[in-house]
């Protein structure tokens, strides 16, 4: 086994969490492309060491689901939405304007590590078609412009929390609804940024 | 048309702090949960959800009552919200999550107490990072409270709940994939029956599956009683319902309504009519997988029974709406591009004929189709879903290979000329 103890350590609280191991290969999947960045080889090894299955049978678990990725993703993953709502808002726009700016086609990240770029299934955030998320965090009411401006800005600033709300604010437009709520909290890598996984932070 | 408002009550009246546990509270939150648990029997809970005659918001408008009815006896039973939205359109659980996760969690306890489930677990789409993070936090002010954990409110009860993330796979939507996938496992839907969630559900024993919007209703029957709510909305379709617009519309967005009024006045009143002034040429009453309406049917009433008597569904109660501008055929293309994706493969009608679908309509689409092309489109869907009815006939173990079939048929029916226009009528070799 090659994970640290500390995360080992993480991987036994979260399999303490559910009546029967295997319920944890989800979350743990997660943990590990968490460190990665996808699912390794070697992560493929310990969990399935950890919860008690075969390799073949974790396998065929991580790559049923699209959020575990098979490759190294970008520091940045950015997913854009072209489902029904979205689509005939235009979401091809804001497609092309990534593609343009990342020189991606669809599932790939650059050399540099910087980018994944995918075309997503609807992201629950139809209200505000067209939209897309960074690492899982969500922007509404894109116009192309803006949507160029944020993946400049992406590129300029190398944020280390990537925080909905402020990107929103800096790039977003209509929303499907108000977030009066104030919430600085964000993500840290190309996973979701979620209490159990520790991928998750406050913007400072 | 005005809005009732029932579940999004609280986070208006507190746009900025109602996910916080002070803050529900303020509003009488946990009150209902309490009182039922130190004085009330899980019967009377269970007689007043049969009494409001609410029907499941997930999709398939189940009676809830008579569900949580067929929950199997046994030592360990289980609660699973579905909480993994993800029907094209939809976007109402969202804004119950992010803005209201403890009124959520009140009904989990409410339900537990009813059902005698010492084990719940919400699954959401792991896309809902930010609404997960959120409902994460109102379990721990709930455990911290002592309203979730052991002996809670000081009674002998004792309930757990775990927030489970998904990774990306809408057909986890699907109750019995969903907990496949929840116990680790590819998440396929498996057949029913056997496997029935009330009798073999997670871990093989009996499992309530209910959406969040159906979950969230259930503090405030309690309260107000069975009766008081089964008077909202109309017969068979009782009390409010979130719908989500979206579309073509000036103000896209979630609504509260009562069931009954129609789609014009919704799309007139709610939505500010349509974008640019312009004519609806069709709308989806209830999310991607639903046949869709044309302009002239917006009379039709959004209720479950009178939707489904015009052969579609209300569905996941998401309203899209296209304007005459919008290109019909690469509209459908989505949708049936989305169910190629998400197919789970399981099934051969569904795996293999939605990735057809896909393939003929993008030609079509782009000005490369045949003559024989409608033909095959129709054959394609004949064998996903023979006979074209509706309610559709399944060749499959699940109701996706036929939602895939449900834009095609309504262009088809409704919408053949603007397909046949863009097949070229002499092919150049
Ligand atoms: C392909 C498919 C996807 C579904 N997706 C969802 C979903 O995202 N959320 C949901 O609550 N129900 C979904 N359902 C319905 C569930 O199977 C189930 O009926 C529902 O969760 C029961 O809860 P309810 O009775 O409270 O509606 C889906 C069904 C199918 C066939
Ligand atoms: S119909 Fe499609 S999604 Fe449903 S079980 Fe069969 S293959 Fe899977
Ligand atoms: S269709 Fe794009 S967010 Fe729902």
């Amino acid at each position: 086994m090659s994970w640290e103890d500390s995360l080992l350590k993480q991987a036994r609280e979260i399999i303490d969490m559910y009546p029967q191991k295997r319920s944890a290969v989800g979350p743990l999947l997660h943990l590990a492309q968490s460190k990665d960045g996808y699912i390794s080889d070697d992560s493929i090894s310990v969990i399935s060491k950890l919860v008690g299955i075969t390799e073949v049978q974790l396998k065929s678990v991580s790559t049923f689901y699209s959020m575990y990725k098979q490759e190294p993703t970008g520091k940045y993953l950015l997913s854009v939405c072209k489902s029904i709502s979205c689509e005939i808002n235009k979401s091809d726009e804001i497609i092309d304007v990534v593609k343009d700016f990342t020189g991606l086609n669809n599932n790939e990240t650059d050399k540099n590590g910087l980018f994944t770029f995918e075309a997503v299934e609807c992201i629950g955030a139809c209200g505000g078609a067209p939209a897309m998320q960074v690492n899982y965090e969500t922007v509404e009411g894109l116009s192309p412009n803006n949507t160029l401006k944020l993946c400049e800005w992406l590129k300029k600033e190398l944020p280390e929390v990537v925080v909905a709300e402020e990107m929103q604010e800096d790039f977003g437009g209509y929303k499907s609804f108000d977030w009066a709520i104030s919430d600085q909290s964000g993500t840290t890598g190309s996973v979701p940024g979620f209490q159990t996984l520790k991928t998750t932070k406050e913007r400072n | 048309m005005k809005e009732t408002l029932l579940l999004t009550k609280h986070m208006r009246s507190n746009p900025e702090d109602s996910h916080l546990i002070e803050v529900y509270e303020k509003s009488n939150g946990y009150k209902t949960a309490k009182k039922v648990l130190l004085q009330e029997s899980p019967e009377k809970v269970l007689e007043e959800i049969k009494d409001s005659n609410i029907r499941g918001r997930g999709g398939a408008g189940f009676p809830t009552g008579i569900k949580w009815g067929f929950l199997a006896e046994d030592e360990e039973r289980y609660l699973v919200i579905n909480a993994d939205e993800s029907e094209p359109g939809t976007f109402k659980d969202r804004i119950l999550l992010e803005r209201d996760p403890h009124q959520l969690i009140e009904g989990i306890i409410i339900t537990c107490f009813a059902a005698n489930i010492k084990n719940a677990f919400i699954y959401i789409r792991g896309e809902y990072a930010k609404p997960a993070r959120r409902v994460q936090n109102a379990v721990e002010q709930a455990y911290q409270k002592g309203y979730l954990g052991k002996k809670i409110f000081g009674s002998d009860i004792d309930l757990d709940v775990v927030v489970h993330l998904g990774a990306g796979a809408y057909i986890c939507g699907e109750e019995t994939a969903l907990l496949n996938s929840l116990e680790g496992r590819r998440g396929e839907p498996r057949l029913k029956p056997p496997y029935f969630p009330a009798v073999k559900g997670l871990y093989m024993k009996p499992t309530l599956v209910n959406n969040v919007e159906t979950i969230s209703s259930v503090p405030w029957i309690v309260e107000n009683t069975g009766k008081e709510y089964n008077k909202l909305g109309v017969e068979g379709s009782t009390g409010t319902r979130i719908f989500s617009l979206s579309g073509h519309i000036n103000t896209p967005g979630n609504y509260e309504i009562e069931m009954g009024s129609s789609f014009g006045e919704f799309v007139e009143t709610l939505g500010n009519g349509v974008r640019n002034g312009k004519d609806v040429k069709a709308y989806i009453p209830g999310g991607a997988s639903a046949p869709w309406f044309r302009g002239d049917q917006l009379d039709i009433k959004m209720t479950i029974d009178d939707v489904a008597n015009n052969n579609s569904m209300l569905g996941s109660g998401a309203v899209v709406i296209m304007d005459e501008e919008t290109n019909l055929v690469s509209a459908a293309k989505s949708i049936v591009s989305f169910f190629a994706h998400e197919s789970c493969g399981q099934c051969t009608p569904c795996r293999e004929g939605t990735t057809w679908l896909e393939m003929i309509l993008e030609r079509v689409a782009s000005g490369r189709g045949r003559t024989s092309d409608i033909d095959l489109l129709l054959d394609v869907c004949d064998n996903i879903s023979p006979g074209l009815s509706w309610p559709p006939k399944m060749t499959t173990i699940c109701p996706l290979g036929p939602s895939a079939v449900s834009p095609i048929t309504s262009l088809m029916n409704d919408f053949r000329d603007e397909v046949e226009s863009l097949i070229p009528t002499k092919i150049l070799l």
